[in-house]
């Protein structure tokens, strides 16, 4: 059963005249066109507005002042601008920086590392959602699903830590060493789901879930097991790794964006090529846009099916690598919480693009460390973030319905975007 | 238990994986069967042989509201030898004979001879309450096979519904809300299955309107719901835990008669309205998809769209009222979650199920009372490895509670391997 993606039968993409004018006609007709780049803006500019409504129909104070809507209308709205411009406020101060901190930098020359706090810590939650997504993204393009990122972040992080502290040696060679433990360790867990998949069928879905859950317990048996647990320590805690295998800082000590970065961009570069320029990234895109044409021309769709897996298995294990080694130094129970499944997601916006996943993760860390400080700020739940993630990857993944909300014209035509192979692929 | 053949995968382009006549390939029954010797081989050497002499285990089978039963006493050493030998003699006729028919049945049978061993093993210088371990398996049984059958609603119509975790997070939270907050359980329970129906709506709304990928879909709609459960749980129900979060719950309603069957009676008739509930489901979808006419319109739209259209069936109508539906199933699996179990919601309660739920469908081969025999051999393992923690056999519980999760997979690539979901499951239907 091979579920080849329904082409619309009868939609050739209606060519349009180029517009000529003036210079603000011919980009209004671009936007208007409603392509990638103005889709994912509407997305966003969608993810926003339903945030603000759940923050105005969550707290009380402005819902307080809803209920007196016949009596004083301005206060309503003003209540909830004050509110929701509070907290989105505090979601830019927090992920890229603060105007007053900017202009006391600029008059007195001082404060640049707090001005540059924000942004250095968006590049470091941007770090391993470039790594992870990008390796997700490889499966996608090749059609298959890993969602197994939580497990394969985590046995790369294990790896690491392993290495970290039981390896003694100058930076120059503990620290790679480490890099290729974390790459390492997520790579055996994703050869696992591969290998089940070629030789006996077992779904890649069911199996990396299944592998996440086994991950969590085999980490959190492990802290508490000599050699990883933390001397004298009771909680599940592991070892700290010596700073001879971290990644070190890119721009000073007070700032903990790190090299972690380097190595996710490096990866998205090579990604990139990989799919673009390789014969194997060749073979990997055949199969997964028509593995019976893949099979055809003689391409081992098994094969591939575990490279796929280990390869980006391998890259999320370098995720779980980066957080360890950048800025953690010691592992801990659930380590990681949910950026395997963010990964998933950041894929989706970036459209299986390293270069989107690039911006796609930049975007989502923004948000997430922005909500961070608006938790801290004005008490809204950071999982208010998730829900405006969630909504952008809805609207990004049905460009049609952006289209029709803001009554674009439809550049693609009926394009169905179809990223997954149902069951049999 | 590598059984993968060239066969099975060459026929997944046609219709069944082996012969007619024959199920399970033969390289497959030979793998079954050795693992049963493996099993029964180890049981000999390493919980036989291994017990001490003269150590017994005692099960106990008396629970209310069952006429008494007294428990019954085992020495460990001859019954895990015998009971090992039983398993791996049914493993050589396995391996040797390669039966027809029946093979899953009798691997099932091997199965539990093996597992009976492995209790009396496990019990041994102690009780084990052989009732409520039972009775617990259907417990933790009950929400993955409500979630099977939403899958199975769903991509019997031929949309892959991976948001079943999503429904029931939703589904849980709304449930307990709603309840809590106006002292009827039956409202809770109608509030649960429209939140589910909701999600269902989205992901047909999106799926079948704009065609998006169904997986994508499935999966954003779990973390939204994810997100929005965490965020309202932090800032709706805590500050006001006592209105909002602090539902009743239904209780166990003992069927008159049946309940004091001993052992039996207690298991299956002293339950409380969701597993009754999931009974009765699973025997409705299973009649109404096999055996009516609505069915059979219900499966050709999920293998083959363009046939059905042609002979008149509105493809995109199906897929709606079934994604809704089964949205609604979900639900109410969602609710079993806090109404029907311990009340209150709590963030991420559901803990992964909703996917599991969808293992379980897969194994189940997209049928009901196959769903039902994976729900049951997870609730089997999660309520085992409850009671093996409280035993202490001397497995460290991060370990004993990957069993389920390993049994999964073991299970999905040893015994299931490549399966045949709905022709047209996760394929977009354009009209035209």
């Amino acid at each position: 059963m091979t579920a080849i993606p329904a082409e619309p039968a009868a939609a050739p993409a209606t060519e349009q005249p180029e517009p000529s004018g003036p210079w603000w006609k011919r980009s209004a007709h671009w936007l208007a066109e409603g392509n990638v780049a103005v889709v994912t803006f509407l997305a966003v500019v969608c993810g926003l507005v339903f945030g603000a409504i759940l923050i105005i129909v969550t707290t009380t104070s402005t819902l307080h002042a809803w209920g007196h809507l016949g009596s004083n209308p301005k206060h309503a709205f003003g209540a909830s601008l004050t509110t929701v411009g509070h907290a989105y406020g505090d979601l830019f101060t927090g992920s890229i920086f603060s105007p007053s901190d900017l202009t006391h930098a600029l008059r007195t020359g001082h404060g640049w590392v707090t001005l540059f706090t924000p942004l250095s810590e968006t590049l470091v939650s941007a770090t391993p959602l470039i790594l992870a997504g990008t390796g997700v993204a490889l499966g996608f393009s090749t059609g298959v699903f890993n969602i197994g990122g939580q497990g394969q972040y985590i046995a790369g992080a294990l790896c690491a830590t392993y290495v970290g502290f039981g390896v003694h040696a100058p930076l120059a060679i503990h620290m790679p060493l480490v890099i290729l433990a974390g790459a390492a360790g997520g790579a055996v867990a994703g050869f696992i789901p591969g290998f089940l998949k070629a030789r006996t069928g077992a779904h890649e879905v069911i199996v990396t879930i299944m592998l996440n859950y086994i991950f969590l317990d085999l980490l959190s048996y492990l802290l508490t097991t000599r050699p990883l647990q933390q001397p004298g320590q009771s909680n599940s805690i592991s070892q700290t790794i010596p700073s001879s295998a971290t990644l070190p800082h890119l721009f000073g000590s007070n700032l903990r964006v790190n090299a972690g970065l380097i190595v996710a961009l490096l990866v998205a570069a090579g990604a990139s090529w990989f799919m673009r320029r390789s014969t194997l990234g060749f073979t990997f895109r055949v199969i997964g846009s028509n593995p019976t044409a893949g099979r055809t021309a003689g391409m081992d769709s098994r094969r591939a099916t575990i490279l796929v897996l280990t390869i980006s298995g391998a890259l999320v294990g370098l995720a779980g690598m980066s957080t360890l080694a950048g800025t953690d130094f010691f592992l801990s129970t659930n380590y990681g919480g949910s950026t395997g499944f963010n990964a998933i997601t950041v894929a989706l916006l970036g459209r299986n693009k390293p270069s989107g996943v690039v911006l796609g993760s930049l975007l989502f860390a923004a948000l997430d460390t922005g909500g961070r400080y608006m938790q801290a700020a004005t008490g809204i739940p950071i999982d208010l973030t998730t829900v405006i993630q969630a909504v952008i990857v809805f609207m990004v993944a049905t460009p049609a319905l952006i289209r029709e909300i803001f009554r674009l014209r439809d550049a693609g035509a009926g394009k169905i975007l179809l990223f997954t192979k149902g069951w049999a692929g | 238990m590598t059984a993968g053949t060239e066969e099975s995968t060459v026929s997944t382009v046609a219709i069944p994986a082996a012969p007619e006549g024959r199920l399970v390939s033969i390289a497959r029954l030979r793998g079954m069967g050795v693992f049963l010797i493996a099993i029964g081989l180890i049981g000999i050497f390493g919980m036989g042989l291994g017990a001490k002499h003269g150590v017994k285990a005692v099960f106990l089978l008396a629970s209310q509201p069952a006429t008494n039963v007294s428990p019954i006493t085992m020495p460990v050493r001859p019954w895990c030898i015998v009971m090992s030998i039983l398993c791996a003699l049914v493993g050589v006729y396995l391996a040797a004979r390669t039966p027809r028919r029946g093979g899953y049945l009798i691997f099932g049978v091997g199965v539990i001879i093996f597992m009976w061993a492995f209790l009396v093993w496990a019990a041994r210088g102690g009780e084990l309450s052989f009732v409520q371990l039972l009775a617990g398996t259907l417990v933790s049984a009950t929400p993955l096979v409500y979630g099977a059958l939403s899958g199975v609603m769903c991509e019997r119509s031929g949309v892959v519904n991976i948001a079943i975790e999503g429904q029931f997070l939703a589904g849980a939270f709304l449930a307990a809300m709603i309840d809590s907050a106006s002292h009827h359980l039956w409202l809770g329970v109608l509030a649960g299955a429209a939140s589910g129906a909701l999600f269902g709506a989205i992901l047909a709304f999106l799926s079948l309107r704009y065609g998006a990928d169904q997986i994508i879909v499935g999966v954003v709609i779990v973390a939204f719901c994810t997100g929005l459960t965490n965020y309202l749980t932090e800032q709706v129900l805590t500050p006001d835990q006592a209105t909002l979060n602090s539902p009743s719950t239904f209780s166990p309603i003992a069927i008159p008669l049946l309940s004091k069957i001993p052992v039996i009676g207690p298991v299956l008739f002293n339950q409380n309205i969701f597993v009754y509930g999931a009974a009765i489901l699973l025997v409705v979808v299973h009649v109404a998809l096999f055996y009516t006419k609505w069915g059979l319109r219900v499966r050709s739209v999920g293998e083959h769209p363009q046939a059905a259209a042609t002979v008149g069936i509105h493809v995109l109508n199906v897929r709606y009222r079934n994604v809704i539906l089964g949205g609604v199933i979900a639900g109410l699996g969602g609710a079993s979650f806090t109404i029907g179990s311990i009340g209150e919601f709590s963030s991420d309660m559901t803990a992964g199920l909703g996917y599991v739920a969808l293992a379980a469908m897969i194994f189940g081969r997209w049928r009901p009372f196959g769903a039902l025999s994976a729900a049951l051999l997870f609730g089997f393992a999660v309520s085992l490895q409850s009671f093996l923690a409280v035993l202490n056999v001397g497995i460290p519980s991060p370990i004993l509670s990957m069993a389920p999760y390993v049994i999964t997979i073991a299970v999905v690539s040893g015994l299931v391997g490549r399966v045949r979901p709905p022709a047209a499951d996760g394929v977009p239907y354009v009209v035209g």
